[in-house]
């Protein structure tokens, strides 16, 4: 798994890319949720996303949950085929947010 | 475990090993018709067994798991070896999925995409052997 970050409209823009399994998601954890800890409200890009498992989910799960907790926004945007078919299969494709880019909802205007 | 035709591979119960261990299975379920869809279901959930092994099983300690890929009439049997503590399907607890919280899918996973688990009798009474078996769906935009 490789990464990218961006800030973009007072948002974190944490591109994922490749494979999130066990090897790979402390790491997109870490990501995550360190931008949630510094308080700024994130959006995680899973549009290059190949494959990602339970833990990688996890990881996403926690990143809900810590925003949720600290009042902060956080969202998936161009979630993949790949990935969102996960999302499914674990009921949570209504639970996240999910937009088709880090633009669109930057552009709802209802952000941090 | 003979078979006229089969994949398979043994490698350390370790989470950077779960790559070659996908690779096995997509280029196996490939081989045997499945659909993409279908193909990448069956690739997360011995993924997800994988894991339950490194994670529970050997529990961070060090062991070998073995998978084995093997043709049946209607699909594919996936069997999964390992030396760790014996468990039973009893010890599988998925969680509530309404109760949004990290971990626990990787069971729902299993369960939701094979048509078949079991364990199996471990050879030599040592270990696990895990059985689980996936039907072939009708082809993509087929009939």
């Amino acid at each position: 798994m490789s990464h990218t970050f961006a800030a973009m409209g007072g948002y974190a823009v944490v591109g994922l890319r490749g494979e999130i399994d066990l090897h790979s998601s402390p790491e997109a954890r870490r990501l995550i949720l360190e931008c949630l800890q510094d308080g700024r409200p994130t959006l995680v890009d899973l549009s290059a996303v190949a494959y990602i498992d339970s833990s990688g989910v996890a990881s996403l799960v926690e990143g809900f949950q810590l925003a949720r907790a600290r009042g902060l926004d956080f969202g998936l945007v161009g979630v993949s085929d790949a990935a969102l078919n996960v999302l499914r299969l674990a009921r949570l494709d209504k639970v996240f947010p999910i937009y088709e880019s880090a633009q669109e909802r930057i552009g709802q205007g209802d952000g941090p | 475990m003979a078979a006229e035709r089969h994949w398979s591979l043994c490698v350390p119960a370790a989470a950077d090993r779960l790559q070659d261990l996908r690779c096995l299975t997509r280029e196996a379920a490939a081989a045997l018709g499945f659909t993409a869809t279908a193909t990448e279901e069956l690739v997360l959930a011995v993924n997800e067994a994988c894991m339950n092994v490194i994670q529970h099983g050997y529990g961070g300690e060090s062991g070998l798991q073995e998978l084995w890929i093997l043709p049946i009439h209607d699909g594919i049997e996936v069997r999964l070896r390992d030396l760790a503590p014996p468990v039973s399907l009893a010890d599988w607890r998925p969680r509530d999925l309404q109760d949004v919280r990290p971990g626990g899918l990787g069971v729902h996973f299993i369960r939701s995409i094979m048509d078949e688990i079991a364990y199996l009798p471990a050879p030599d009474g040592i270990g696990n052997l895990l059985c689980m078996r996936k039907c072939r769906d009708a082809p993509e935009g087929g009939v």
